[in-house]
């Protein structure tokens, strides 16, 4: 019990890692794109409570909110809508899938030396508690907005003419001819 | 105690992320499931900034994570759109036969 008192973040880490892991494990290797978009959800949820581990509520909950419920419903709704009575008869992997695989091996590589040269040490400070300009302290939501509004106004900005540039491209592409 | 959990240990995951959806976008020959490993490289990106976030106590890898998850959301809306508009002209998903411009 003191062993859960102490290290529960890090014990929950290595969960939700292991999680994120065998979902990203079960997209890339389902026959069946349903079986893969609930592997991608249970992805989803596992790097969202990452997030939350890591102070990032905003984000976290944003994660479950977008992912979780929007972008996942888009896709279980296209894969309602195409007909994959078929799909048993198509090949798994392409012929590029050994290209793939000596890519991922390459990619593993240079992370793996990567990581060998540079440790990251523990962190600064940890930042559960904002205090702005007037002195006022804030909560992770609050802090965020702040930023939001105020330094990155323009990239916010600039986001909304892209999801509306996005949702008239979508539109404008599945309407029927 | 080395067992707590540092920066490094969230680097791994997001690289090992990253790995499987490379190869999930290179490799696969569904259209859905190359789609969905975007989206998984996409989280990985995510979980870099919130990691370096906390490590540095800067809030702005955690604003930069809200417009990744927004380009997320524009990119999957266009993305599945073009596979409808894709399964309405060759009636399959497969990416192999989207060849319109091959002679």
């Amino acid at each position: 019990m003191d062993f859960l008192t102490a290290h529960g973040a890090d014990v929950l880490f290595y969960l939700f890692a292991l999680l994120a892991l065998a979902g990203a494990m079960g997209v890339v290797s389902m026959r069946n794109p349903m079986y893969g978009a609930i592997s991608l959800l249970l992805t989803f949820l596992a790097v969202a409570a990452l997030f939350l581990l890591r102070g990032a509520e905003f984000v976290g909950i944003v994660q479950i909110f977008v992912y979780g419920g929007g972008i996942m419903v888009l896709f279980l709704f296209v894969i309602m809508l195409v007909n994959l009575h078929r799909l048993p008869e198509i090949k798994l992997f392409g012929g590029q899938s050994p290209f793939a695989a000596v890519l991922a091996v390459l990619l593993l590589a240079f992370f793996g030396w990567f990581f060998l040269q540079v440790k990251f040490g523990p962190s600064l400070t940890r930042p559960e508690v904002f205090v702005t300009a007037r002195g006022e302290t804030l909560g992770n939501s609050q802090a965020v907005a702040w930023g939001l509004y105020t330094q990155q106004l323009l990239p916010f900005e600039i986001a909304s003419v892209f999801l509306l540039i996005a949702m008239v491209g979508a539109v404008v592409l599945g309407r029927k001819q | 105690m080395t067992f707590e959990v540092t920066t490094t240990h969230y680097l791994v995951l997001s690289f090992l992320l990253f790995t499987i959806g490379v190869f999930g976008i290179v490799a696969r020959k569904n259209m859905i499931t190359v789609l969905m490993s975007i989206e998984l490289v996409l989280n990985s990106v995510n979980l870099n900034l919130i990691a370096f976030s906390y490590q540095l106590s800067d809030l702005t890898g955690q604003i930069f994570a809200v417009f990744t998850i927004t380009v997320a959301a524009g990119e999957a809306a266009v993305g599945l759109g073009i596979l409808i508009a894709l399964y309405r002209l060759r009636e399959t998903t497969t990416l192999d036969r989207a060849v319109e411009l091959k002679g």
